[in-house]
């Protein structure tokens, strides 16, 4: 009787604890409650908990600190001050799949905050429990080894490096093989966080063959997978040249294109972001992406969408339009310049102007005919507008300034230039006047068009100083001019003739 | 007496004469001295100047001929120069025109081929056009795939609606049995929940209702469209449905899961073995089995034995794992689908 007794008394106590955990599980998933359950002193209740007997409690346990850790940076730091963290590494490798994967959540809750948590889980020796469960069968365990491994990594270099140090990239890769969904995509992500920091990471990435299997997953139907596999292509080939046309080998880019037409946005965003690092080390890379018609698909992009994504898009056409002159006149052939110019309409952010700004300028200053696409977009009155605005912020008015600069010094469409004579401040005036004294000389209908519009007069108006080139500019115009015309246009001539009426003594 | 006379007073007058002339040639002496010296001095010009003039003359003969022929020299060389320039000019000009379509043709050969960047640039516009329309095709494509599967989606959920609620059928209640079969051709005209008397047709539902066999509902997920018998299902697409029941949500989303086929003519796959042939190998020789899960611990087993070799394992990060997890991929997935963490 008495055994039966004692019996009830520890199972109502097991039920006791069960009840407890999986309430505290249930209650830590709205974050509304987080703040009164660290009031309560969960923490302290749950740690003896973890090293239950039963091995439920010992998960559901585990689960609740999860979901506490995730939620709040505070309730992290004190589990790792409550030393749970050693021993959750050390029952890492003992327990079944269950306690596993909790404990591999309760990992990532907490190196997701911060680097000196990530470190703290990494001084554990979290890392190598968490590599071995990358070797275990159940992708469960494995997507949840990898995320928290990705969630380690994504903070600084130091912190990838012990990542890979531990031997982690092999079984990422071959977790990308798997067939399922879930953990493709957290083995994408994490292979991304790894090689974002560093080019000796990313070679380490690709060294174990990671561009192969990525490359195979471009078409796959899955949205989020897409976007991690663009996203880990992106940050391979940031780095170095060889690295980027390691990417190019694997052939994925026309078919990276059919994503560019992806109803999720951020699939698209990272398939541009993905083109703009490509492009952006040598002529050949951009080359090769503009011959399969990637400036075709990327203006598109940015006619369809609007805001912070028309960033990477931007940058990539400015990108390709710098490395040489045929490469800017292919993105003015592909009606480059008519959509930028839409893009600075349309955009308020100042950092995306600035952008938009830099580009049209890499794209207008090669030849007299860049300079003539740019100008006949119209570009040059709203780039002037930008740099004389005081609300524009400092780097906005800095590359508009240059952008001006660059294409004004090439521009030899006079339409285009005569309102920039009007508003231009005096260092921008310059240039615009240089170049009115270098095509006026030889051409007599721009000198008759230059008359009637009152461009001369406005030049007349101009006051520089004797011996600024300035004022040799003028002089150059000037003389293009026969004098009477020069002197009719001079201000104040109308008072000096009417003077010389004053003296003048009928015969 | 008188020529004497005559001579004294010549005499004298002679004397007179004499001292007169004397007196005359002595006051004059001076003057004519001075005219004698003029004269001669004039004349001593003369000759000088006379000499001189002869000397000019000869002078300017000599620098005459001189001047002429170094004149001469000079032309003759200026000439010499001039010629040699216009030639130089003309071979200048000549290599001007050379290297003019020397440079012209080499830099179209080898360094810059103008028309073939125009061409180029015609061929990326077209290039753009096609790869604009192959994309505005995909996208096409991929928008009616995604309209399908949606339509899909719809109709097993309202089939699966319709399985539930079997139970609100129209039909009405007739005492004999054997007026049942008058039963359907009057069941459009039964009042009920989808068949209103007042619509002129009856409700999709209702159609619905009568189409669907009844099916007691299964706990397990039907993964695929096959499992629902009896539906007309006019949006037939070749994809496999990527859903289970609505509601019952699986944690993990499987690609392309084929359909199993028909359970036809049982033909031998793979090597033809007698029935307790494997198990017998299994029982001899153990480290051959590579793919086949026998036993119900199998998974428990191999860990247990993965732990043994742990040790060795953590010491070397190398080759083994990759051994064990290939072989992982042959393990088919255990059917309980675990709590999902997120």
């Amino acid at each position: 009787m008495s055994q039966r007794h004692v019996v009830q008394v520890f199972e109502q106590y097991q039920k006791a604890r069960m009840q407890f955990v999986q309430t505290v599980a249930d209650l830590a998933n709205r974050p509304q409650n987080i703040e009164l359950l660290q009031n309560a002193g969960v923490m302290s209740l749950l740690c003896p908990l973890m090293l239950d007997v039963v091995p439920s409690i010992q998960h559901t346990a585990a689960l609740a600190l999860g979901r506490l850790a995730d939620n709040s940076e505070d309730l992290a730091e004190a589990v790792v001050k409550e030393d749970i963290l050693p021993q959750l590494a050390h029952s890492l490798a003992s327990q079944n799949r269950f306690y596993k994967k909790a404990a591999a959540f309760v990992l990532r809750a907490v190196a997701k905050h911060s680097p000196e948590l990530s470190q703290a889980v990494v001084a554990c020796r979290g890392v190598d429990a968490l590599v071995l469960c990358l070797e275990e069968f159940d992708p469960g365990v494995k997507e949840a080894a990898a995320w928290a491994l990705g969630n380690i990594a994504r903070h600084n270099a130091a912190l990838s490096q012990s990542v890979v140090d531990a031997g982690a990239v092999p079984l990422l890769v071959l977790s990308l093989l798997e067939p399922e969904m879930a953990l493709k995509r957290i083995a994408a992500s994490t292979l991304s966080d790894i090689s974002k920091h560093t080019p000796e990471l990313a070679q380490t990435v690709v060294d174990t063959g990671a561009i192969a299997h990525l490359a195979q997953m471009i078409l796959s139907p899955d949205t989020k997978l897409k976007r991690q596999v663009f996203a880990a292509l992106t940050q391979i080939s940031k780095h170095s040249v060889s690295l980027a046309e390691m990417v190019i080998e694997a052939e994925i880019f026309p078919a990276a294109m059919s994503c560019l037409r992806d109803p999720d946005e951020y699939v698209k965003k990272n398939v541009v972001t993905l083109m703009r690092e490509v492009v952006k080390h040598t002529p050949e890379l951009a080359q090769v992406i503009v011959n399969c018609g990637g400036l075709e698909a990327v203006i598109d992009y940015l006619g369809n969408c609007h805001g912070n994504v028309r960033l990477p898009g931007i940058m990539m056409l400015g990108y390709v339009a710098a490395h040489s002159e045929s490469l800017a006149m292919a993105v003015i052939v592909s009606k480059g310049v008519p959509q930028l110019a839409l893009c600075l309409s349309e955009e308020s952010e100042d950092h995306i102007k600035a952008a938009t700004v830099w580009s049209v300028g890499q794209i207008g200053h090669h030849t007299p005919e860049h300079a003539k696409a740019v100008a006949t977009a119209n570009l040059l009155p709203k780039i002037l507008e930008l740099y004389m605005n005081a609300s524009s912020s400092e780097d906005l008015q800095t590359k508009s300034k240059k952008a001006l600069k660059s294409v004004l010094q090439k521009c030899t469409y006079l339409p285009s230039l005569e309102p920039l004579l009007y508003e231009a401040p005096s260092n921008i005036l310059k240039h615009v006047v240089c170049q009115f004294s270098k095509v006026l000389p030889h051409d007599s209908r721009a000198r008759r068009l230059f008359v009637t519009s009152g461009g001369l007069k406005k030049v007349q108006e101009i006051e520089a100083e004797p011996g600024s080139p300035l004022q040799e500019y003028i002089n150059a115009i000037n003389g293009c001019f026969p004098e009477e015309i020069v002197r009719y246009y001079s201000p104040g001539y109308s008072e000096a003739l009417l003077e010389r009426l004053d003296d003048y003594q009928p015969a | 007496m008188a020529e004497l006379l005559k001579i004294k007073r010549e005499f004298e007058e002679f004397q007179k004469e004499y001292c007169c002339r004397n007196r005359e040639a002595e006051e004059n002496r001076e003057k004519e001295n001075q005219a004698a010296t003029q004269i001669q001095s004039w004349f001593r010009g003369c000759k000088v100047r006379a000499y001189l003039s002869h000397l000019h003359k000869k002078a300017i003969i000599i620098q005459k001929i001189w001047r002429g022929f170094t004149a001469r020299a000079h032309v003759r060389q200026m000439v010499k120069a001039a010629y040699f320039i216009m030639k130089m000019n003309f071979y200048e000009e000549m290599a001007v025109r050379i290297q003019r379509r020397w440079r012209g043709f080499f830099v179209r050969k080898h360094i810059h081929n103008f028309y073939a960047r125009k061409k180029y640039m015609e061929g990326l516009v077209m290039k753009n056009e096609l790869v604009r329309r192959e994309l505005d095709q995909l996208e096409e494509l991929q928008k009616r795939e995604r309209d399908c599967l949606d339509m899909v989606k719809e109709h097993t959920a309202k089939v699966y609606q319709a399985q539930r609620l079997h139970h609100l059928l129209s039909t009405k209640q007739r005492g004999s049995p054997m007026r049942r079969m008058s039963l359907l051709n009057q069941q459009s005209r039964c009042p009920g929940v989808f068949n209103s008397p007042f619509r002129p047709a009856p409700h999709e539902m209702e159609l619905l209702l009568r189409q669907v066999k009844y099916q007691a509902p299964t706990r397990l997920a039907s993964r695929g469209k096959a499992c629902l018998l009896g539906i007309p299902s006019s949006t037939s697409s070749s994809f496999p449905a990527t859903l289970g029941s609505p509601l019952i949500k699986t944690s993990r989303t499987y690609s392309s899961r084929p359909i199993l086929p028909p359970i036809g003519n049982k033909k031998q796959q793979g090597l033809s073995r007698e029935a307790g042939e494997a198990w017998e190998q299994r029982l001899h020789c153990r480290e051959l089995m590579l793919c086949l899960q026998t036993s119900y611990m199998h998974l428990e087993e191999t860990q247990n034995q993965l732990r043994q070799l742990e040790p060795v394992r953590l010491r070397e990060t190398g080759s083994t794992p990759y051994h064990l997890s290939h072989g992982s991929n042959s393990f088919p997935h255990p059917a309980h689908t675990g709590k999902s963490f997120r």
